[in-house]
């Protein structure tokens, strides 16, 4: 469309990882978003914290930082023998069975570990990495979901205008009077299947909003431009000016959208899952986590609860400085 | 301006249409059969037959639909699945205990907000200004949950500074004894995104041409921040506060929830669990209703505000 830009053809993605690279706080925040991701991987492939469910500590085993506290000497000590009862049929069994019990809890169960140990003894770190899993590929996956659906329909909203765009505007304006909480418990409501898919589903749908309105605006903006004409001219199709043409131009308000609704997701999921309406029993996000921490916070136990609050913060703190400066790096408006 | 609000008005019939479309889909297609819901799991054919009847679900769709636009034409909207009590009755009971977290809780949240956003604004640059918005960037990545875990935990449980939850039946005994900690814990979340977002309305302004002449007539730094700019940025300080207004309601769910406070929050929470959709109908569209009327409210006050606001 235009002529090659004076520094050396570098087009707006290498401008934008130039402007990216010298900001320190971003390459920062990048590496944690990072290591969070390999973790992520490492994790869905099985190779980290598949056996978080093992029962590798006592109840309740504190950091290893903190020492070994009373409530552990107790359970340690709860090898109380019980004596036989002599009329009792399954006596043989019974004893057979106790004698198993209590070498297994005697020769696997550690006393404190180093983030310390949940209610049955899962190893703490371990079930932090699982969380995140859940956590960030409930977050990411909706917010492609959200991500996908608004630009879809912002393109063809602003492509084709008139009385296709009116009709998306009215479902614009509908989604956007009824606050987005509110929007997500419902179709909660609705939804009675719980399951991962189900949250994603929640949030993806009703999340399209905003992606929709900036694109749309962008589709205004592009679809009178020259190099649109130009394609037009040689007889490109509509779904291909739209998508092939247009939107590697406007991809980048998708990736800043992208970025900003997984951290909403994330925490969303997080208030979804403590509620009741997210991750079903048995999966563990950090939602289910500060659930369970919750109750054990009576009981003194902190460090389930600050784990999965302090990974949480971590990334979305980094996540969300990410994508400040992913906005400000991709800004065309701002020259290098 | 009378011809403008009638407009506005006129123009919000047919997106309250379309939320009524929008909730009597959700409910009615993809919700399935409410009379499986509210028969439970020993239900036998002629009891869910019987329950249909009763709620009119075997009536066909356009039928059924009307029934719903006349409900919320007359804001009646029946009764409550799980309680039997008529469900008007329900949110105007639960609107009184949200309101007194909230509106405490929303002009603190605008005063202190407005008053720090104009301070940063000022020492825009330093090392003070960007210190406090890697602390709001912090503050904003901790989960709500960890915020009402936390403080609930510390100061109302250990430290015993506040109730660890309840309410009363006097206004003054719930404003004074139960509603301060949750207020403080709606503070302690929504000031970091709130000064961010002032910040940013502010910085706009300080770069205006005005702003430089009231400078250059030699009037002081105080005054022109707080009566030049503050009177400027205030359009979209309004604009956010009142579209923030109905979301509030139902934003404070957590708090409600974990205070043990009777609100329209913990109203939805409860329905939502209890598959109570007359409940979750009501109040979404009634929300949905209160973000209009807000929105219309915000425009007319920017006439208020600002004279050069022509309302067309």
């Amino acid at each position: 469309m235009s002529a090659v830009p004076a520094d050396g053809g570098a087009g707006l993605w290498m401008l934008a990882w130039r402007r990216l690279r010298d900001d320190r706080v971003a390459m920062v925040a990048l590496g944690i978003v990072a290591a969070f991701l390999v973790m992520l991987v490492l994790s869905a492939t099985g190779l980290v914290a598949a056996d978080w469910e093992e029962e590798v500590g006592v109840n309740y085993a504190p950091p290893t930082f903190v020492g070994a506290g009373p409530a552990t000497a107790a359970a340690t000590a709860a090898a109380v023998p019980v004596p036989d009862n002599p009329f009792d049929p399954l006596a043989q069994d019974l004893r057979a069975l106790r004698a198993q019990l209590g070498t297994e809890q005697t020769a696997a169960r550690r006393a404190s570990l180093p983030f310390g140990a949940d209610k049955w003894g899962h190893d703490i770190v371990k079930k932090t990495i699982k969380g995140g899993q859940t956590s960030i590929v409930v977050g990411l996956v909706a917010a492609l979901v959200a991500v996908g659906l608004g630009t879809l329909f912002g393109a063809v909203s602003g492509f084709y205008g008139g009385l296709v765009d009116d009709l998306f505007n009215w479902f614009y304006n509908v989604f956007t009077s009824i606050p987005s909480i509110l929007m997500i418990l419902t179709v909660a409501a609705v939804l009675q299947h719980k399951g991962v898919t189900t949250i994603v589903l929640i949030l993806g749908l009703t999340g399209w909003t905003g992606p929709y309105r900036l694109i749309r605006a962008e589709y205004l903006r592009h679809k009178a431009r020259e190099y649109v004409l130009a394609a037009d001219a040689i007889g490109a199709s509509a779904a291909r000016k739209m998508f092939a043409h247009i939107f590697p131009n406007v991809s980048h308000v998708a990736l800043v959208q992208l970025s900003i609704l997984a951290v909403g997701f994330i925490k969303a999921e997080v208030i979804l899952s403590f509620l009741g309406f997210g991750v079903p029993v048995g999966v563990v996000s950090w939602g289910s986590m500060l659930n369970e921490a919750q109750n054990e916070l009576l009981l003194g136990k902190w460090w389930q609860l600050t784990a999965a609050a302090v990974a949480m913060a971590v990334l979305v703190t980094a996540f969300s400085l990410l994508a400040d400066a992913l906005r400000d790096a991709l800004d065309p408006k701002v020259k290098p | 301006m009378l011809a403008f609000v009638l407009r506005r008005l006129w123009q919000m019939l047919p997106t309250m249409l379309g939320v009524v479309l929008l909730v009597f889909v959700l409910f009615n297609w993809v919700g399935g059969d409410p009379a499986y819901i509210l028969a439970g799991k020993m239900s036998s054919p002629e009891a869910i037959a019987n329950i249909r009847r009763q709620l009119g679900v075997d009536e066909p769709y356009p039928v059924q639909l009307w029934i719903f636009v006349k409900q919320v034409a007359t804001f009646d909207f029946g009764q409550s699945w799980a309680t039997g009590e008529p469900v008007g009755q329900i949110i105007a009971s639960r609107l009184g205990p949200s309101l007194t977290v909230l509106v405490p809780l929303t002009v603190l949240e605008t005063l202190i907000g407005v008053a720090l956003a104009l301070a940063v604004a000022f020492v825009r640059g330093s090392l003070t200004d960007r210190a406090v918005m890697v602390a709001c960037t912090v503050g904003m990545s901790v989960s709500i949950l960890v915020y009402i875990i936390v403080f609930q935990y510390g100061l109302a449980y250990q430290m015993g500074l506040f109730p660890v939850q309840g309410w009363g039946d006097s206004l003054g005994v719930n404003l004074l004894r139960y509603a301060p900690l949750p207020i403080l814990i709606g503070l302690a979340v929504s000031i970091a995104p709130t000064l961010r977002l002032y910040r940013s309305f502010v910085l706009d302004e300080v770069h205006q041409d005005y702003v430089r002449t009231a400078r250059a007539k030699g009037l002081p730094e105080r005054r022109v921040m707080w009566v030049h700019v503050l009177r400027n940025a205030a359009i979209p300080i309004i604009t956010h506060v009142m579209a923030n207004l109905p979301a509030l309601l139902i934003g404070a769910f957590l708090l409600e929830r974990f205070f043990g406070i009777p609100g329209i929050g913990r109203e939805v929470i409860l329905a939502v669990e209890r598959s109570d959709f007359p409940v979750i109908k009501a109040v979404t569209v009634c929300v949905a209703l209160a973000t209009m009327v807000f929105n219309l409210l915000a425009d007319l006050l920017y006439q208020a505000v600002d004279p050069r606001v022509r309302l067309a």
